[in-house]
């Protein structure tokens, strides 16, 4: 009997192990052996070792992409979160039927394409005609040449990406809502200040989603590309024009295989970050046991 | 062995699976429906405009009973890459001529010579420059399409503004040439309210590279000469005139305001002052704003003589298309004068019934554009045009291709990434080009290994 219960949820469960193995541990298998080898799809495949590895850390582009990378996720998540969190909080306060408008209208941005959001970032940021400046200008400030001026790259991308936090919002309204009250009206009647009540009620009790969000906001930054791409590389038009400012690592790594057909070293380019990745989930996971509460607990 | 295995297994499911996480894979795989037809697949083509359709529409019945299905949207590595990788490679590529080397290197692309041979393709009727471009080694990988020549663009009514008289506009006098981009430049409220003068930076090194006696790489496209002094210069040159307009920032971010190809384009606005740009412009200023008063000059060299870089499309045979021999006689008609002929007279039809002006097709056929500007192109409505035209025809016959070689983007990438780097501010133009040089140089040198 036990068995048979096996055999059948083995059975259920097929169609997803299937997939994993062919399209996600299958590619990665191939991905690791081929980041040992030089490899163009065209030609005859060269086993070097570990020279890919060894070029990657000698690349100029690769510190430059990867310190790109990080910056904007440095920019990203921590915006993104707090403008989220500010949202979710002014949602929860909304009456029900206005709750439900907004909340459709700042999730509206996220079924977006990137492709549109790249393409979007340059008509908006544009520095003379972009409407980013010309809304400063209203208040007397002269904007920056947000698309061209190197130091101005990332921080407009990064503005441009709160345009697409309705998923992070909608998780926290799930959690806010789920905040008892009880324990806002405690401390309510303890003479709790509504900074005290956030800081030491909201926050905690919000602090599985918000380490949720921070663990997938961050991947996904590691992780950008489209909207880069089409912005700064999408035709042959931009990548005359390609900036090194706007060079993050996962468009480096598109280059290296589709560009310049050197896909042994993009599959090592593509280990080096998960590595990263890996890594730095890890930091947070092993954090968040000091900051996170769960009710189990 | 094991590697071998490797790729043909692993490799094709990681570059399929890449590639269709990356946007999907294209057409691509012969067919032939077991009717004993078959239909040819293609990659980089599509049917858009009376030039593309009338041609395609000629070629598919010179192989009648057999046809040809068009693809969408240029030329795209990955879509190659993931058809090739997969077995399913098309019967036709169309690219742009300098990218036939890296395919050509690596064997992924026939040389055309046996096509040439039986087919008795007359190769007589193509300009030298775009056969150049497409030839590797000696050996032929593409037969040329159009020949996008490079001239001088002015607004007549930005040099009116400066009391400038476009007919003396010369690229050939530096000096003159950057007071005249200072005078023509507009600048108010701190703002870039007109671009006196385009380089054409980063992608026109090549061309002010050429006017100041040099190439960037040697005639065998196997020696990088990105650090030439003459390169450089050109570079600081270039440069240094951005920089008087009130520099890069300021100056891309305005550009890319301008209404390109539109009604209102940096002409009919009067944006921008001159500029180098290839000939097909005029067709789009003819069609958007056929009243724009402009000159169009050769582009010069310091010493005084007409420089006309040029590039273009092809079409390329991949190695192991299903059907090489249909293929061949395929793009031979589509390369032919007479195919050209019909398509211009379609084009000219077109542009008459919309009451615009048709100010040709240049091609890389000359037979070809020996009869169209004879006897389609006509003169009339604005007299600027007509004038243009015959500077363009004039100009093509001094136009020169860069070799081809067989490390192409990395090759392109090298030399404008130093020039953005330029423009960046990030480093001198003696330092960035010495760092491309050495980029380039490398990429050359791995692609040309064992060849």
């Amino acid at each position: 009997m036990r068995r048979r219960e096996a055999l059948a949820a083995y059975g259920f469960l097929s169609p997803w192990i299937i997939g994993f193995l062919v399209f996600m541990a299958g590619p990665m298998v191939a991905s690791l052996v081929l980041s040992l080898t030089d490899y163009d799809v065209l030609t005859s495949t060269e086993f070097v070792g570990a020279d890919n590895y060894r070029e990657l850390f000698a690349d100029d582009r690769v510190r430059r992409s990867l310190a790109n990378t990080l910056i904007y996720t440095v920019l990203h998540v921590p915006l993104t979160m707090a403008v989220a969190l500010g949202l979710a909080m002014l949602l929860a306060r909304a009456g029900r039927r206005s709750a439900g408008f907004f909340r459709t209208i700042f999730y509206l941005p996220t079924v977006t394409p990137k492709v549109a959001v790249g393409v979007l970032f340059l008509l908006l940021f544009n520095g003379q005609v972009g409407l980013t400046n010309e809304t400063l200008a209203r208040v007397g400030i002269d904007g920056p040449d947000w698309t061209v001026d190197g130091p101005w790259i990332k921080p407009g991308l990064v503005l441009m990406s709160a345009w697409s936090l309705g998923s992070t919002v909608i998780i926290y309204l799930a959690a806010l809502q789920n905040v008892p009250r009880d324990l806002h009206e405690a401390a309510e009647m303890d003479g709790a200040s509504p900074w005290a009540r956030f800081r030491a009620v909201t926050v905690p009790m919000i602090s599985g989603a918000l380490f949720f969000t921070l663990i997938i906001n961050t991947i996904s930054s590691l992780q950008t590309f489209d909207e880069v791409y089409t912005a700064f590389y999408g035709s042959a038009n931009q990548q005359t024009y390609g900036n090194d400012a706007a060079l993050f690592y996962v468009v480096y790594l598109f280059q290296q295989a589709f560009q310049f057909l050197h896909m042994g070293y993009a599959s090592a380019l593509a280990w080096l970050l998960f590595l990263i990745i890996v890594a730095i989930t890890l930091v947070q996971v092993r954090l968040s046991r000091r900051f996170v509460y769960y009710e189990s607990e | 062995m094991f590697l071998r295995s490797m790729r043909t297994a692993v490799g094709t499911t990681l570059v399929v699976v890449l590639a269709a996480g990356c946007g999907g894979v294209g057409s691509s795989g012969s067919k032939s429906g077991g009717t004993g037809q078959a239909t040819l697949t293609m990659m980089g083509f599509g049917t858009g405009d009376e030039i593309a359709k009338t041609r395609f529409d000629a070629a598919n019945a010179a192989i009648t009973p057999n046809r040809a299905q068009a693809s969408e949207g240029s030329f795209n590595a990955q879509q190659f890459l993931s058809a090739v990788a997969s077995n399913t490679p098309p019967d036709l590529v169309y690219m742009e001529r300098r990218l036939l080397g890296t395919y050509a290197a690596k064997n992924a692309i026939r040389p055309l010579a046996d096509c040439v041979g039986r087919e008795k393709i007359d190769m007589g009727q193509f300009r030298p420059a775009a056969v150049a471009e497409a030839t590797l080694n000696g050996k032929l990988y593409g037969l040329p399409e159009f020949y996008n020549n490079r001239v001088l663009m002015i607004n007549d009514a930005a040099f009116a503004d400066t009391g400038l008289d476009p007919a003396t506009f010369t690229t050939s006098d530096w000096g003159r040439l950057s007071a005249a981009a200072t005078r023509l430049t507009s600048i108010s409220d701190g703002k870039l309210r007109r671009i006196g003068f385009d380089p054409k930076l980063p992608e026109f090194l090549p061309l002010w590279a050429r006017a100041n006696g040099a190439a960037l790489v040697s005639d065998d496209g196997r020696t990088a000469r990105l650090n030439d002094p003459r390169v450089v210069r050109a570079l600081e040159f270039t440069v240094g005139l951005i920089k008087a307009q009130g520099g890069w920032a300021s100056f891309k971010s305005f550009r890319d305001s301008f209404d390109f190809f539109g009604a209102k384009n940096q002409f009919a606005s009067n944006q921008l002052g001159a500029f180098p740009m290839e000939d097909f412009y005029l067709n789009v200023l003819a069609e958007n704003s056929p009243k724009v008063k402009l000159t169009v000059a050769p582009f010069r060299g310091v010493d005084g003589r007409p420089v006309d870089w040029i590039t273009g499309n092809a079409w390329a045979i991949p190695a192991k298309s299903p059907h090489p021999d249909l293929a061949c006689k395929w793009i031979k008609t589509m390369t032919d004068s007479g195919t050209w002929v019909a398509a211009a007279k379609a084009r000219a039809a077109a542009r008459k019934s919309e009451g615009k002006p048709f100010a040709g097709v240049f091609t890389g056929n000359s037979r070809a554009d020996e009869v169209i500007f004879k006897d389609v192109v006509r003169a009339g409505g604005n007299p600027a045009f007509d004038a243009a035209v015959r500077t363009v025809l004039q100009t093509q016959e001094a136009g020169v291709a860069e070799p081809l070689t067989a490390a192409g983007e990395e090759f392109k990438a090298a030399w404008q990434d130093a020039v953005n780097r330029v423009l960046d501010g990030k480093q001198q133009p003696a330092q960035a080009l010495a760092q491309a040089q050495q980029q380039a140089q490398k990429a050359l040198d791995e692609a040309n290994r064992g060849s």
